[in-house]
């Protein structure tokens, strides 16, 4: 009796879960930006959000990763428009810039979204 | 007749039999697994909220750290020094006491409305390992201070209290902008040098405590905000 009643919650939460999820764009992996899901990309683009600029370094410090890792991830962010990457010499010395673009803090803004849209419809 | 058993086992009883199977098995899977997977939808996304926020407190700086502020405490700190000026350890120990408090308090206002000025908490955010790092060498500061004054070692404060304080503004200031974490090791190399020599106590208060707060809290008010 007891499980009877645990197993309707569990497809109640189900049917919510995937209410929340298909009410927001329709379809499941349109609901999903799989360019931001990858861990290093949305903690890249997360960093970005909440300073005007941050360096190369400063990226590499903040996530912890390797210079091939984390250029390779930026280069996806850059492509698909989400960041803004400047590159200059202060002296001899290469610097690179990234900031993050208009069209990447919607695109983490839809993707907090949907986190707390999923959060709210299974609690 | 025979080719008909065949038949009708081969094409009509055996599909049948599968088909019935694996609509069992698949409902079956089914009714198990979408309830473990939502579960485990639920964890991935507190999951992936938490990392959002951890990254965000990690490359956020503490940027309430006020200049002009600092300059007030310079200033006050300057008129201690010449309140305590050539007197006895226990009025140059109350001086610099009350000084602390006064300090305090104008530290706390002044970053209390830098702070609401760009938008950010002062107890929350990258506030708080802000505080973490600042708060434990000041509170060793505050105990060992009645130790010394009760041992009559009170000569010794003013180098224990540049270093303690130094070492507070350094590991706080790890989450805060540049010259913050610049002058804490200002502080803790005039302490450790107030140390060796303890005798001119109050000219090394002052230069800490007041000018050097005097001189960053310029850097701070003009490129960092204020």
């Amino acid at each position: 009796m007891a499980e009877s009643a645990q197993k309707k919650k569990q497809d109640k939460t189900t049917r919510q879960a995937l209410a929340a999820i298909q009410s927001l764009s329709g379809s499941r992996d349109e609901a999903l930006d799989s360019l931001i899901h990858e861990r290093m990309r949305l903690g890249l683009i997360s960093a970005l959000a909440v300073n005007e600029s941050l360096t190369f370094n400063e990226l590499k410090e903040i996530l912890a990763t390797t210079d091939g890792n984390l250029s390779v991830h930026a280069r996806k962010l850059e492509e698909a428009g989400y960041i803004s990457c400047d590159k200059y010499f202060e002296g001899r010395t290469p610097r690179t810039v990234y900031r993050i673009a208009q069209q990447g803090r919607d695109a983490l803004n839809r993707y907090l979204d949907h986190m707390e849209a999923l959060v709210k419809a299974i609690r | 007749m025979q080719h008909l058993a065949t038949f009708f086992v081969r094409f009509i009883f055996q599909p049948t039999l599968t088909t019935a199977f694996i609509l069992q098995f698949s409902t079956a899977r089914r009714q198990t697994a979408m309830p473990d997977t939502i579960p485990s939808l639920h964890n991935r996304a507190i999951d992936n909220l938490r990392f959002i926020r951890g990254t965000m407190e990690r490359a956020s700086t503490f940027t309430a750290v006020p200049g002009w502020g600092n300059i007030g405490i310079g200033v006050t700190a300057c008129g201690a020094y010449l309140l305590a000026r050539d007197k006895t350890p226990e009025y140059f120990l109350a001086i610099w006491l009350a000084e602390a408090v006064l300090a305090l308090t104008i530290a706390l206002a002044s970053m209390s409305r830098k702070a609401q000025r760009q938008g950010q908490h002062l107890f929350k955010g990258p506030g708080i390992p802000f505080w973490r790092g600042l708060l434990p060498p000041l509170l060793a500061g505050l105990l060992l201070t009645p130790a010394l004054a009760h041992a009559e070692q009170i000569a010794l404060l003013p180098g224990l209290w540049l270093v303690l304080y130094g070492a507070g503004v350094c590991t706080g200031g790890t989450y805060s902008v540049r010259p913050v974490p610049a002058m804490g090791a200002c502080f803790m190399l005039l302490g450790t040098i107030a140390l060796t020599l303890p005798a001119r106590g109050n000219e090394w208060m002052a230069i800490g405590f007041g000018l050097l707060h005097i001189a960053f809290g310029f850097a701070i008010a003009r490129w960092h905000g204020g």
